[in-house]
């Protein structure tokens, strides 16, 4: 397998758009690596500079210490599952999956072993002689992905290959490909915009926006400790919270004012915030819905109190989500279904101050992380 | 419900009409043809008419075989078919894969000048057609009937059509296989436009089949004419023998029927095709 490394790439399209901009990231072999971000943000593109697809403007792309950028996509020993499968459908599943060996003048009985083992890996065995036509969905799903795999790889670039699946097969298929990847031991990019995707398979996640890297980290610290506002409320289902606040203190106590609620800090983001010079200032705290649940205050130091009326009662089955208000702010809270709250009850919340994220204004990065 | 069923039925009976009174139409001037070539000069030119000949005469195929190099003709027209359609699927899948696929300067301004070649009358080219050929001595060869299809500004627009139809991940995904240009166009997109090249392909003979003026232009001699070329050719200026002119079409006509019964799902799918994609 392989390590890649891409330092400064950049991709303009002759009319001046800037789809990726100074893009630096260090992947390890055997790494699953994610590019998640709104359509739009260069995750494709960056994959398809990778493919060899798409040009780089400027930057270097290496595999293995070797130079990429001008290497034709066929020898960069590189396999790539796309959105929509593109198998070839003059051909068979068997044919389909042979192509590339045969193009690469392996030996018939070669070809036929590989391709066959890859089946059997996949459950395709019995599928050989069918046509792409005659597939389900999932089934031709997994063909795209024995086509990849048979080529045995340096590396494997998947560009949302679950989003024509419906929701139950592409739970399946995202465990099958977390399977072929402890089994393969695979250098794996995967693209996707669906952030449960992300969060399941990769190693390590880069979210992006407008051609930019956001942040690069483990799904737990991406979630955790989201660097800024965007990454914040894209990582997690439902988003975080967002509160308008006023960074104020009282003697020694650091406090939030949001929406006439006064939310306590905990000694170590209350640091931040002064040494950062925030007292006095407007900044954005941010906490997850499930970070805030009914009832009362119990525990003044780390608990903050507030009050809301349900506008929306959603229930997701183990969960429910409370749509509230908070001053200017659309709150959500993930609490049990158990509940007894319903729309129209206006009920006390309690924010778990220690999961408080805050974040600056005006540059929205993170202050307390 | 009875109501409804009976409307049902009436619009039917209303439609199958409909399409037998216009399947009457289009096939009454076959069956006269047919009929006329068993007539005799009297009888085809009489008023009113007969129907049926009053004694099922040969004469005119005699006459009509005679009077025609007949073997040459089927030559020159199963040639000229098989040139034309040859060239005008090789070409015209080339140049459509190119405007469909390829990445060029200059791609849709060479594009709209073969789209301005549609658009004028096919007339306007033939007499520097026919000076080009004349001047290298070529007029009266197979060459010469061939040479206004040997590309199509229709079949390029055709495939080009066909070929933006395929999803682009497919040729991309043929690069990473380890596909050149060629092996992807060859490998890969040819396989996938067979459909619409055999409604080019059909087009093409049937219209090629059918071309006259050209080959009239082109080939004055006789054994270097097609079956339409040499058709016209019973057509006297003061009079002309319908029932010999009407079995020389029956005759000419055996190559496209033999074509037809062959290619007949081909032809509907073709024809189907372009109306429905």
């Amino acid at each position: 397998m392989a390590n890649l490394s891409l330092k400064n790439i950049c991709k303009e399209y002759p009319n001046g758009f800037k789809a990726v901009k100074d893009f630096n990231l260090e992947i390890a072999d055997q790494e699953f690596i994610i590019f998640v971000g709104p359509s739009g943000c260069g995750k494709s593109t960056t994959l398809r500079m990778i493919a060899g697809l798409e040009d780089i403007s400027s930057g270097e792309f290496k595999i293995d210490d070797v130079l990429m950028n001008d290497v034709e996509p066929k020898d960069r020993d590189i396999a790539m599952v796309f959105q929509n499968y593109a198998l070839y459908p003059h051909m068979t599943v068997y044919d389909n999956m042979a192509f590339g060996l045969k193009l690469r003048k392996t030996p018939k009985d070669q070809i036929d072993k590989m391709v066959r083992d890859a089946a059997k890996i996949l459950d395709l065995e019995k599928l050989l002689d069918r046509k792409p036509r005659a597939l389900s969905g999932g089934q031709r799903q997994r063909v795209a992905m024995g086509r990849a795999i048979v080529r045995n790889p340096k590396v494997f670039l998947m560009d949302e290959p679950l989003s024509n699946l419906d929701a139950k097969l592409r739970v399946q298929m995202r465990t099958e490909i977390s399977k072929l990847h402890k089994r393969l031991g695979a250098t794996i990019i995967y693209v996707t915009h669906d952030q449960t995707e992300a969060m399941t398979l990769g190693t390590r996640i880069v979210v992006m926006k407008d051609g930019v890297i956001q942040q690069v980290d483990s799904p737990q610290n991406l979630y955790n400790e989201p660097c800024n506002l965007f990454v914040a409320g894209f990582i997690g289902s439902p988003q975080m919270n967002f509160i308008d606040a006023k960074c104020c203190k009282e003697g020694e106590e650091v406090y939030l004012d949001a929406a006439g609620a006064k939310i306590p800090l905990p000694k170590n983001k209350a640091k931040k915030l002064t040494d950062g010079g925030y007292i006095g200032k407007s900044v954005i705290a941010g906490i997850r819905p499930e970070d805030v649940t009914e009832g009362k205050v119990t525990d003044p130091e780390n608990q903050a109190a507030i009050k809301g009326k349900i506008n929306v009662y959603e229930l997701l089955g183990a969960d429910v989500c409370l749509y509230f208000e908070m001053g200017s702010n659309q709150m959500t809270a993930k609490v049990s279904s158990q509940t007894k709250a319903r729309q129209g009850d206006v009920i006390d919340f309690v924010l778990d101050v220690n999961k408080l994220h805050v974040f600056d204004k005006e540059t929205e990065k993170t202050i307390t992380n | 419900m009875k109501s409804l069923e009976k409307s049902k039925k009436r619009r039917t009976i209303g439609i199958y009409a409909f399409f037998a009174i216009g399947s009457i139409i289009m096939i009454f001037p076959f069956v006269w043809m047919f009929l006329t070539s068993f007539k005799t000069v009297a009888e085809s030119m009489q008023i009113p008419p007969d129907i049926l000949p009053k004694s099922w005469s040969l004469d005119s195929f005699k006459d009509a075989l005679n009077s025609l190099p007949f073997a040459a003709l089927y030559k020159n027209t199963i040639l000229l078919i098989f040139w034309r359609v040859v060239c005008a699927v090789v070409f015209s899948s080339m140049a459509g894969y190119a405007f469909a696929k390829l990445k060029f300067k200059g791609k849709e301004l060479l594009f709209g000048i073969v789209l301005v070649q549609m658009m004028l009358p096919s007339q306007i080219f033939i007499i520097p057609q026919y000076q080009m050929l004349a001047k290298v001595g070529l007029t009266n060869t197979v060459f010469a009937l061939v040479f206004p299809g040997i590309v199509s500004a229709f079949g390029t627009f055709f495939l080009r059509q066909a070929y933006m139809g395929i999803p682009d991940e497919i040729s991309e995904a043929a690069y990473l296989d380890g596909c050149n240009q060629w092996q992807t166009f060859t490998k890969v997109m040819v396989p996938l436009t067979t459909s619409s090249m055999s409604a080019l392909a059909i087009f093409t003979a049937v219209f090629a089949y059918g071309d006259l003026m050209w080959p009239l232009i082109a080939n004055t001699d006789l054994n270097m004419m097609t079956l339409s070329s040499g058709l016209a050719t019973l057509r006297g200026q003061f009079s002309t023998n319908f029932p010999v002119l009407m079995a020389g079409s029956l005759l000419a006509m055996i190559p496209m029927i033999i074509l037809y019964l062959i290619f007949q799902k081909q032809l509907i799918e073709g024809v189907a095709m372009t109306g429905g994609k």
